[in-house]
């Protein structure tokens, strides 16, 4: 069996309640997360739903080690990642990219899209950057005479592209989705859900895809997550999932989307 | 009866002079939930706040009329319209972090425009606050009359705005794509609860959205637009069985359906978009040419 | 899609932006070359004393002297000579004082701004005990301990007025710290202070513009306020300050010795705030 690309066990995190700090001494921490323990395989597409509060984002996040757990571990590619220094973490990043929710706040404004899309590549001592950058567009089917606009210039369907664009330029194993289509049109939904299948398929990449939305998780993953309030409450394959949901959560978010259909039981 | 009747609306920009709004007609019948859906840029926001006189500074409205229980809103001196308008109607808006005043309580911001607007006593405006903050189900309402918005939760917030906009029992309210913000469980509760209370007071509602489901779950009938022009008018019933238009199937086919994962999340297709732009640039320059002749 | 229908409509406000930068930058770049010319371009000697041309009015008067073309004050010195040597000191003033005090504070808000924790925690408390002491009386008491002269102005400013900058910064770059392109880039792998300099500097750097302008004309008038309280350069060298002093003793007999330093002053401060505004309409690519 192959090496699993990550490797989570017993994951906590817990952060502390500024909201609630006594004037001296430390504030109050709150467990976000409380002991999670999955892999995700080499190509396989991880949805992690969970309704708000229950924790996915700061999953996504510790998963690139953007925090750092309080406990547990975390192994990418084998290696342990849990408690490592930023500057040997640095070196890795190229490997793992992510690609936010917010198409307006995930591009700096004062930079044009080339240069953001060549930032981690500068950053990582890549060569023909250029080049690089032009196929980064074409594989989003964006044209290469776009980077040299700015992103108030662009629309959100296309914003969102140039994030993607920048986080598979620099040849990433695995990219975190953190809700990425939830701000968007339903025909740019649409568009970017199957630019990332095309994706997976040409690429050969390994995603963890956040959402609170189960119906676009239903499409693109092979595997889904539910989360609830810091613990994984269930896990099981898609079309498991949706044909036999376990836990009461994932049946509350089931039956909580509105299919677009009248005659839909939605009581 | 129409109680309200959109005929022939167009807008643009001052600026430039883009056109928002292509000469959009419709109407909602007396406590009938007309779903306006389109994509952002649309227009779709746009209609409800003409209806309502919010419109940005930057947009003017160029012809058409809006008919509210018979009377041309656009025909009146703006002191009246804004009378009519506070009377009639209300907004249940898309954003409950930012919809409420941050340093007033809540209370306050429901009581105040009765109070001051429309003239009620005190009292009986705080009494009614509470009852209708009740009816949103909302545990404990006079702690809620008395709290501050960020001590409750977006859910809670939004019921509040809710509340505010059926407190004066208005005929008409535009929900301006109001569970967009919120969990997709909180949005069912809300969608619900939004449904129930429509159903309950008989107020027409014209309901801003861009998921083709939530329509499917609120509505009776439906406005598809695109770049401020109709594309269909029709019935919720008809329009799922079979849209009329291509963009509007295509739009349907691009909306999610877990039940179908094959079949949904299909893109718009480059054809239907060119032709429907087609179909738009054509009323344009048919627009443009009567205005000519009319000129020459 | 239809976002491509739908306009932007900003162009009325590009054509001002234009007009004021023109201006603003027009009538500065004017004051600079009078200033470095200024012992060339004077048409008198702006210490030569004339008791016997007292207080005589500008061109357009009865009783003017050609020459001096807006008159005299009362120990019959050029105004306008005067004016244009007192130029060099606002003008140097305005530059070192407003620039070292906007690098100081800048640096300092964007460190705790950005940095937080403790770093923010000593920078913020330093902000909240220097505003506490009142401005003017500070420096007075700076002035009198260094000696008066450029340097101990210039250092007066720096030392009260970095906390405008320091407060104003930190704010902007808390705010710019939480946007996700701040996070992409840390994903990416660069280092904190690389995303200090490259992602939050150059979304910070239009407000730093627009106040270090604003300082500038702050500085010149700090200069002013100190050289009427006989506290600035020593008494030959003209300034507008000085020459604002000097002609309040004789308003009714001879105005223009007051106004037109006063009128050079407000177009000067005025002209700085502008500029500010008027470059960051110009070079911010979001406004364009």
């Amino acid at each position: 069996m192959a090496e699993p690309l990550f490797a989570v066990r017993d994951l906590r995190l817990a952060l502390p309640d500024l909201g609630r700090k006594p004037l001296f001494g430390a504030a109050p921490r709150i467990e976000i997360l409380r002991g999670l323990s999955f892999d995700i395989a080499r190509g396989e597409v991880l949805g992690i739903v969970g309704g708000s509060g229950s924790g996915k984002s700061t999953l996504g996040r510790a998963l690139l080690r953007l925090i750092e757990p309080t406990g547990g571990t975390i192994r990418f590619e084998g290696t342990d990642i849990t408690r490592l220094p930023e500057s040997a973490l640095r070196p890795l990043r190229a490997r793992m990219q992510i690609i936010f929710q917010d198409p307006m706040s995930s591009l700096n404004p004062r930079r044009r899209v080339g240069a953001i899309i060549a930032g981690p590549l500068r950053l990582h001592g890549f060569d023909r950057i250029e080049a690089r950058v032009a196929e980064a567009l074409a594989h989003v089917g964006l044209p290469p005479a776009l980077a040299r606009r700015f992103p108030h210039e662009l629309s959100g369907g296309q914003r969102q592209r140039v994030g993607i664009a920048r986080a598979i330029a620099p040849g990433p194993r695995f990219i975190l989705c953190d809700e990425i289509v939830s701000g968007l049109d339903v025909s740019s939904q649409a568009q970017v859900l199957n630019l990332l299948e095309r994706l997976v398929r040409d690429l050969g990449l390994t995603l963890a895809f956040i959402s609170h939305d189960l119906s676009v998780v239903r499409r693109l993953c092979s595997r889904v997550l539910v989360l609830d309030e810091g613990r994984i409450a269930e896990a099981a394959a898609t079309a498991d999932l949706f044909a036999a949901p376990q836990a009461a959560c994932t049946r509350a978010l089931l039956d909580a989307i509105p299919l677009p259909d009248p005659d839909q039981p939605w009581a | 009866m129409s109680y309200l009747v959109i005929r022939d609306l167009s807008a643009r920009l001052k600026g430039d002079g883009t056109r928002l709004l292509r000469g959009v007609s419709l109407t909602v019948a007396a406590g009938e939930v007309r779903g306006l859906v389109g994509e952002s840029g649309a227009g779709k926001s746009m209609i409800g706040r003409a209806v309502l006189g919010i419109l940005p500074r930057a947009v003017e409205l160029t012809g058409g009329e809006i008919r509210l229980g018979g009377t041309d809103l656009l025909a009146l001196p703006q002191a009246e319209r804004r009378r009519r308008v506070g009377a009639a109607c209300a907004l249940i808006p898309q954003d409950p972090m930012t919809a409420l005043n941050p340093v007033r309580r809540i209370g306050p911001q429901i009581t105040d425009p009765l109070v001051d607007i429309l003239g009620w006593d005190r009292a009986r405006a705080e009494r009614r606050a509470r009852e209708v903050l009740a009816e949103t189900r909302l545990p404990d309402p006079d702690r809620v009359m008395r709290a501050y918005p960020h001590e409750l939760s977006g859910g809670q917030r939004q019921r509040c705005l809710i509340a505010a906009a059926f407190v004066a029992e208005p005929k008409l309210i535009v929900a301006d794509e109001p569970t967009t913000a919120l969990d997709v469980t909180v949005q069912k509760q809300i969608l619900r609860l939004i449904a129930e209370m429509q159903a309950r007071h008989g107020t027409a509602l014209l309901f801003v959205t861009h998921d083709l489901g939530v329509v499917s779950k609120v509505c009776q009938s439906l406005t598809v637009l695109y770049a401020g022009r109709v594309i269909e008018d029709t019935t919720v019933r008809a329009f799922f069985r079979a849209p009329a238009h291509p963009y509007s199937a295509a739009l349907l086919a691009a909306t999610p359906r877990y039940t179908d994962p094959e079949g949904s999340l299909t893109p718009v297709p480059e054809a239907v978009l060119a032709a429907v732009r087609a179909e738009v640039a054509a009323a344009d320059a048919g627009v443009a040419g009567a205005e000519a002749a009319r000129h020459g | 899609m239809a976002a491509e229908l739908t306009g932007d409509g900003r162009g009325g406000l590009r054509r001002r932006a234009g007009l004021r930068l023109w201006l603003a930058g027009g009538w500065l770049a004017l004051m600079a070359l009078v200033a470095v010319f200024a012992p060339w371009l004077a048409p008198k000697d702006p210490l030569a004393q004339d008791l016997f041309l007292g207080r005589l009015p500008p061109f357009w008067q009865e009783g003017a002297e050609p020459g001096y073309w807006l008159g005299t004050d009362s120990l019959g010195r050029d105004v306008l000579s005067r004016l244009m040597h007192g130029a060099r000191i606002a003008l140097l003033v305005a530059l070192v004082a407003g620039t070292l005090t906007g690098l100081i504070g800048s640096a300092l808000g964007l460190l705790a701004g950005y940095y937080r924790g403790w770093t923010d925690t000593v920078i913020s408390r330093a902000i909240d005990i220097w505003m506490a002491f009142p401005p003017v009386l500070f420096s007075i008491l700076l002035v009198a301990v260094i000696g008066p002269g450029l340097t101990a102005i210039i250092v007066a400013i720096v030392v009260i007025d970095w906390t405008r900058f320091a407060r104003v910064v930190r704010a902007e770059a808390m705010a710019q710290g939480a946007m996700d392109y701040v996070t992409s880039a840390r994903a990416a792998g660069r280092t904190r202070a690389g995303t200090l300099l490259a992602e939050i500097l150059p979304n910070v750097l239009p407000t730093i513009v627009v106040l270090l302008t604003l300082e500038m004309g702050i500085a010149v008038i700090v200069e002013a306020i100190l050289k009427f309280v006989n506290l600035s350069v020593s008494t030959d060298a003209p300034t507008w300050g000085g020459m604002i002093a000097e002609g309040r003793t004789s308003i009714h007999q001879a105005w223009w010795v007051l106004v037109f330093p006063l009128v050079a002053l407000f177009l000067m401060v005025l002209s700085f705030s502008q500029l500010g505004e008027g470059l960051k309409d110009r070079f911010d690519p979001v406004l364009r």
